[in-house]
């Protein structure tokens, strides 16, 4: 079971921002998830490879070739901030 | 520093892989393209991009994984590590967690004459960041994001290594290495080849210590400073009766010290899961057989065969392959009929310290390796002495010469060795009569006298006359 506290944590790594009440229905939403699980936990897996992919496939390969163009001015222009060739953020210091 | 230590050190090392494209998207990754310029929709996160996976990039580790003899996975996942930075527009790199590309295989080199092996523990593919630029516009932070998406193979090793100067003896090898099989050209200035250092120390033969990461270092002198300055400040630490805290650190080359991160304290929770948008990577038997029937010798086949069938030592053979450029210099000069053993002296030593001088790599040469072949041709046959046929190798160096031949500039430049009977018994009696005091020290037993005699001998004939030679010739008229 998933505490008040264990949320908020979650939330901070995601950079989300909940409120307390916002925080309590997000616990109780988790946790009946976490449920779920434990359900299927009931289940005899012994001998059945954990898949990554809900679908058998593999992936396909793409040849190393150069395909894209520069689009820089296009994609510059959707950022809020940009100049020199460059997105701006905030600063950050290390 | 009390001696009573044992330093642990283990490396990650991010090779940048030589592909044109990027990992995941068509993008180029040639270095030095104006900002942003090379950064598509998949590098800069657009919503609603895929990323596919480049073949270059997945053939690249196989070949790693077949030059250390690791394990390929026959089938291996790609996974999301989770953190916010500018220079990660997604919020998550893709890499690899549980399933790397490439386990195990081993990596040995020569430390003080020794041969050492370090155990690998993977090798797995990810994908590099973008870049911040502080300094760009004021109050900002500019991010270029034309690195982000390029393909690194982040090699990792066991905590096999005991010493800075053992690390590093380690990273030049994987630095040669890793540019033999051509998988990442090893330009440390433009970052392509970068390590991480886990640092420790404890009691010999205790539990590991904690351990610390000093991230980022790109140069090998600077792996050796940083690992030195920790090792001091973690035994410092624990002298004075603190206890060290797992932690990153950063290494400032201008004050020689590494420093704290201070990173907060969910930094490292990276919630790895498998990235739903990358199905798993198969890599069959037939693949991994064509990519290793492609790859030219490695140092470990050269090794073997310059030591069963050309009777070097491991010394020599290691010291041969310290790259693939110097290997085949050697082998150039073994097309010719030369002895192997003074061959290899040769491209060891006179060759190598030439090249140092220079700041030059073997596939620079200024001297061929048929011109050094020649060279000991004529030293076998007695027509260069030792110093006569190095004076030989720094003209060809000099390159003055219009057409380098070897002979033409022993003729030229009066390099030849005299081996003329006559002329020796000569110069003897020139000597001899023009140093009568040494004649009679010698003559009253004073052994030393001999060798000034010689001296004075190879003087008188500018330093060409056959040493063996003029040492028969004083002992039979000395008497």
């Amino acid at each position: 079971m998933l505490s008040l506290q264990d949320v908020q944590r979650i939330a901070r790594l995601a950079r989300l921002e909940l409120s307390g009440a916002e925080a309590e229905a997000m616990r109780e939403q988790m946790n009946a998830i976490l449920a779920m699980v434990d359900q299927m936990s009931a289940v005899d897996t012994q001998g059945v490879e954990p898949m990554s992919h809900p679908q058998d496939v593999t992936q396909r390969l793409r040849d190393d070739v150069v395909t894209e163009p520069d689009r820089r001015d296009d994609f510059l222009a959707l950022a809020p901030q940009a100049e020199d060739g460059l997105y701006l953020v905030p600063k950050v210091i290390d | 520093m009390r001696a009573d230590w044992e330093v642990v050190i283990g490396l990650e090392t991010h090779a940048q892989l030589t592909t044109a494209s990027k990992i995941f998207s068509g993008a180029s990754t040639a270095f030095g393209a104006p900002p942003n310029t090379q950064a598509s929709a998949v590098d800069i996160a657009l919503p609603g991009t895929l990323p596919v996976l480049n073949k270059g990039a997945v053939e690249r580790a196989i070949r790693f994984g077949l030059a250390v003899g690791g394990t390929i996975a026959q089938r291996c996942v790609f996974a999301r590590k989770n953190y916010f930075y500018p220079d990660l527009p997604k919020g998550y790199q893709i890499s690899q967690y549980e399933q790397p590309v490439v386990a195990g295989g081993t990596l040995s080199f020569l430390l003080d004459g020794a041969v050492k092996t370090v155990r690998l523990t993977r090798a797995h593919l990810e994908e590099d960041a973008g870049k911040l630029l502080h300094e760009a516009v004021p109050g900002s932070s500019g991010v270029d994001l034309n690195r982000a998406g390029t393909p690194l193979l982040e090699i990792v090793t066991e905590p096999d290594m005991r010493s800075a100067a053992e690390a590093v003896a380690y990273a030049k090898a994987l630095h040669a290495l890793v540019r033999w099989i051509g998988i990442c050209d090893g330009n440390m200035q433009e970052g392509s080849f970068r390590c991480d250092a886990n640092v420790s120390v404890r009691k010999p033969g205790g539990a590991l210590g904690t351990r610390c990461e000093i991230k980022n270092l790109n140069s090998f002198r600077f792996l050796e400073k940083a690992i030195e300055y920790e090792i001091r400040r973690q035994v410092e630490v624990i002298e004075d009766g603190g206890k060290i805290v797992q932690e990153t650190r950063l290494y400032d080359p201008d004050r020689d010290e590494t420093r704290s991160m201070r990173s907060k304290e969910d930094a490292h929770d990276y919630r790895y899961f498998p990235d739903p948008d990358l199905l798993p990577l198969a890599i069959d038997r037939a693949w991994i057989d064509r990519v290793g029937g492609a790859m030219t010798a490695l140092p470990d086949a050269l090794r073997g065969r310059y030591i069963s069938q050309l009777g070097l030592s491991l010394y020599d053979a290691m010291l041969l392959t310290e790259s693939r450029e110097k290997a085949a210099f050697f082998d150039e000069v073994m097309k010719a009929d030369v002895q192997a053993k003074i061959a290899a002296n040769w491209v060891n030593g006179e060759v190598s310290a030439l090249l140092n001088d220079a700041g030059l790599e073997f596939d620079r040469s200024p001297v061929s390796g048929g011109q050094l072949s020649r060279i000991l041709q004529l030293i076998a046959d007695g027509t260069l002495s030792g110093k006569g046929a190095k004076e030989v190798l720094r003209e060809v160096a000099r390159g003055d010469s219009a057409t380098g031949d070897v002979d033409e500039i022993v003729a030229s430049k009066n390099l030849k060795q005299i081996s003329d009977g006559g002329a020796i018994e000569a110069a003897v009696d020139q000597v001899m009569a023009a140093n009568p005091k040494l004649v009679e020290d010698y003559r009253s037993g004073k052994e030393k006298a001999f060798n000034a005699l010689v001296g004075q001998v190879m003087k008188a004939t500018q330093g060409k006359a056959n040493p063996a030679q003029v040492n028969a010739a004083l002992k039979k008229k000395l008497g």
